[in-house]
C-alpha cells in the first residue's frame, strides 16, 4: 500500500513538469518575432540564426519541435546564455546555494519564531495575546518584501550601523574558515529575516488555527480531564497532531520563498538566482529567463512531493485512506 | 449590482441593529465587518486608499512626470515628499501613481473572476473528467511563480500595463476556481439543489442564480486579498524594472529607489508606505468579511 502510494505520488510528477515545459515552449512561440530571437538574442548573424534554428528544431514541425525542445529540456540542456556564452544550466546552477542558503535560513528563522507564537495565541483564542499576536501576522504579511527589506537597510545597515548593508562576504577580505562562515553570516542575518517575515506571518497563522482545531478535539478533552498539565497538553498531545498541515503549507510556500528571494536579492544585493533573474531581465538574456523558470517551477514540484512523502510517513491516513 | 452589496447599503443606512441570526448576518456583510475592530480599519486603509485615487488627483496639480524641483531634494514646504533624481515632485507621484495600480489589479481581479468563477462552477457541478482536467491545470499553475512567469512574459513580449494585467489575470483565477469548486461540491447536496433540479431549472439558472449567492460571500474574501496580492506583485514588478515606463503607477516609483538608497530615503519611504497601507486595508477587510462569515 504505501509502496503505492510512493509510486503514484511520483508518477504525478511527469505530467505537471511537461505541463511546465510546454507553457514555457508556448510562451516562445506566442511572443512576437521570430522564436530564434527569443533563444539567440538580437545580436546573431544569419548562420548563427540558421544553427540555433537547426539545434532547437525550429525548422521542423510545431509537433515535432515540442517534442525536440522537450527531450533537450529533460537531459538538461536549457540552451545557451548568449550574455554570459556558456550553458544556461551552468549560469543557474552556480546560483542556486547562494539562493537555497538565504532560503533554507529565512524558513528556519520563521518556523523557530512563529510556531511558538501560534501555540501561544491558539492556548487561549480571541485574548489579548492572540489578537496582538495575529495583527502583528497580518502586518507582516502585508507589508512589500523590498520595502521591508530597504527599511531594514535604512535603519539596521545606514542609521545603526548594525549589518553590513550589500552582498554575502566583505568585500576583499581573504577571510578563510570559521572567520569565513561569521563574514557570511553577518551578512545573510537581514536578508533572511526580511525574507522570513512574510513565512512568518503565513506560519504564525496556520501553527494558531491548526491548534485551536486540536485543542477542541475530544482526546485533549479525555487529557485534560484525567489530569494531565496544561503544558504537557499543549506540548505532547495538540501540538504533534497541530503540526501536520503546518508542514504541508510550510512545503508548498517554496514558489513562494524563491520568488521573495528573487526581491531581497536585489535588495541586498546577494549573489543568487535572483540576481540572475535581474542581470538576465536588464539584457534581455531570454534562456536564462526561461530556464530560470523552467528550473524554479520544477523545484516547487519536487519539494511539493517531497513534503507529501513526509506528510505520508507522519500521518498513516494518507497513504492508506 | 450583487445583492449582497445592496444589503450592505441598508445595513449602513439602520447601522442600530440587534445582533442578527446567522442567516441574516449572512446577508449583511458590512455591518458584520463594521462591528470588528480590524473591519474597521481595513475600511478606513481603504478609504484611504481610494481617496488617494480618485480625490488626491483633483487637489495635486502637479504633473507627476514635470521637473518642477531640484534634484533629489529631501522633504520641504514644496515638495511635501521631496523629489526623485530628475527633480520630479514625489508627492504627485504617490497620488497619481494610485489609480494606475488600483487599476491594474481591479482588471486582475476582473479576468480572474470571471474564468475562476465559470470554470470553478463547471468543474464542481459537472464533476467526471472535466473537473479531472481542471484539477490537474489548477495544480499546474499553483507550482509555477507568479512573479518569474510574468517576468517571463515580459521579457518576451515587451513591458506594458495590458500585458502586466492579462499574465496576473491569467495565473490568478485557478485560486478563485479551487475555492468556487470546493464550495460548489460542498452545496451539491443540500435540499435546496435538490429543490431547483427538481422543479426542472436549467444549470445555468443552478449556477447563477442558486449557486453563486451561496459561493459570493466567500468570493469577496478571495477578491480582497487578491487586490492585495496584486497590488504586492505590481509593486514587485516596478521594483525589478518591469514596469511600463510610460504609465505611472506605484511599482513605477519604487523602480526609482533601489538606486538612491543610501542618499535619498524619501524615495524608498513614501511610495513603500502607500503600497503598504493600501495591502494591509485590502488584508484586514478580507480577514473581517471571512470573519463575519464565520470563519477564522
Amino acid at each position: 500500500m504505501t509502496r503505492w502510494y510512493v509510486l503514484r505520488r511520483l508518477l504525478q510528477v511527469v505530467p505537471t513538469v511537461l505541463g511546465i515545459v510546454l507553457v514555457a515552449f508556448t510562451l516562445i512561440h506566442l511572443a512576437p518575432g521570430d522564436p530564434v530571437l527569443a533563444l539567440a538574442g538580437e545580436n546573431g548573424d544569419a548562420a548563427y540564426y540558421a544553427f540555433m534554428r537547426h539545434r532547437f528544431g525550429l525548422d521542423q514541425s510545431l509537433p515535432r519541435q515540442l517534442a525536440t525542445f522537450l527531450a533537450r529540456v529533460v537531459t538538461g540542456d536549457l540552451g545557451h546564455s548568449y550574455v554570459q556564452g556558456r550553458s544556461t544550466l551552468a549560469v543557474i546552477a552556480e546560483r542556486i546555494p547562494a539562493t537555497a542558503l538565504l532560503g533554507c535560513a529565512a524558513l528556519f528563522m520563521a518556523a523557530v519564531i512563529s510556531i511558538p507564537l501560534g501555540v501561544i495565541a491558539a492556548r487561549r483564542a480571541d485574548h489579548v495575546r492572540d489578537v496582538s499576536i495575529s495583527a502583528l501576522a497580518l502586518a507582516l504579511f502585508s507589508t512589500p518584501t523590498f520595502w521591508l527589506g530597504q527599511m531594514a537597510i535604512l535603519i539596521f545597515a545606514l542609521a545603526l550601523r548594525l549589518f553590513p548593508v550589500q552582498g554575502m562576504t566583505t568585500a576583499a577580505s581573504d577571510a578563510v574558515g570559521m572567520q569565513h562562515v561569521l563574514d557570511v553570516a553577518k551578512h545573510l542575518a537581514l536578508p533572511a529575516a526580511v525574507l522570513a517575515a512574510q513565512e512568518l506571518a503565513v506560519l504564525i497563522r496556520l501553527t494558531r488555527n491548526s491548534m485551536i482545531d486540536e485543542l477542541a478535539r475530544d482526546h485533549i478533552r479525555t487529557a485534560r480531564a484525567k489530569g494531565v498539565g496544561e503544558l504537557a497538553v499543549l506540548v505532547r498531545h495538540a501540538f504533534p497532531r497541530a503540526l501536520l498541515p503546518v508542514i504541508t503549507v510550510a512545503g508548498s510556500r517554496l514558489g513562494h520563498v524563491i520568488a521573495g528571494a528573487a526581491v531581497v536579492e536585489v535588495v541586498f544585493g546577494w549573489p543568487g538566482m535572483g540576481q540572475l533573474l535581474l542581470t538576465a531581465l536588464q539584457t534581455r538574456d531570454a534562456p536564462v529567463l526561461l530556464g530560470l523558470f523552467i528550473v524554479v517551477s520544477s523545484s516547487v514540484v519536487v519539494v511539493n512531493v517531497i513534503t507529501d512523502l513526509i506528510h505520508a510517513a507522519i500521518d498513516p491516513r494518507i497513504r492508506l485512506g | 449590482m450583487p445583492p449582497s452589496t445592496l444589503a450592505s447599503v441598508s445595513a449602513e443606512l439602520a447601522p442600530a441593529r440587534a445582533v442578527p441570526s446567522p442567516a441574516l448576518q449572512r446577508r449583511l456583510p458590512f455591518a458584520a465587518v463594521m462591528r470588528q475592530p480590524s473591519g474597521k480599519l481595513g475600511v478606513g486603509l481603504v478609504a484611504i486608499t481610494l481617496a488617494n485615487a480618485l480625490v488626491a488627483p483633483l487637489v495635486v496639480h502637479t504633473d507627476p512626470f514635470a521637473l518642477t524641483g531640484p534634484p533629489l531634494s529631501p522633504p520641504t514646504f514644496a515638495h511635501t515628499l521631496g523629489t526623485d533624481a530628475l527633480g520630479r515632485d514625489l508627492l504627485s507621484g504617490v497620488v497619481h501613481g494610485a489609480g494606475m495600480s488600483l487599476l491594474i489589479a481591479v482588471g486582475v481581479a476582473a479576468i480572474a473572476l470571471a474564468c475562476g468563477t465559470s470554470i470553478g462552477l463547471v468543474a464542481g457541478y459537472r464533476g467526471g473528467w472535466i473537473d479531472d482536467a481542471v484539477s490537474r491545470v489548477m495544480e499546474l499553475f499553483q507550482v509555477m511563480p507568479r512573479l518569474f512567469l510574468v517576468a517571463v512574459v515580459i521579457a518576451l513580449f515587451g513591458t506594458g500595463v495590458d500585458r502586466v494585467v492579462l499574465a496576473l489575470g491569467f495565473t490568478s483565477w485557478p485560486v478563485l476556481a479551487r475555492v468556487v469548486r470546493g464550495e460548489v461540491l460542498a452545496t451539491r447536496d443540500a435540499g435546496f439543489m435538490e429543490a431547483a433540479e427538481a422543479l426542472g431549472a436549467s444549470p445555468v439558472y443552478i449556477a447563477w442564480r442558486v449557486l453563486m449567492p451561496n459561493i459570493l460571500p466567500t468570493l469577496m474574501v478571495m477578491v480582497g486579498l487578491l487586490f492585495g496580492q496584486v497590488l504586492l506583485i505590481e509593486a514587485s514588478l516596478g521594483f525589478l524594472g518591469l514596469g511600463d515606463p510610460n504609465a505611472l503607477s506605484w511599482g513605477l516609483l519604487v523602480g526609482e529607489s533601489q538606486g538612491f538608497l543610501r542618499v535619498a530615503w524619501w524615495l524608498a519611504v513614501f511610495p513603500g508606505l502607500a503600497i503598504t497601507i493600501a495591502i494591509l486595508g485590502f488584508n484586514l477587510l478580507a480577514d473581517a468579511l471571512s470573519a463575519a462569515l464565520g470563519g477564522r
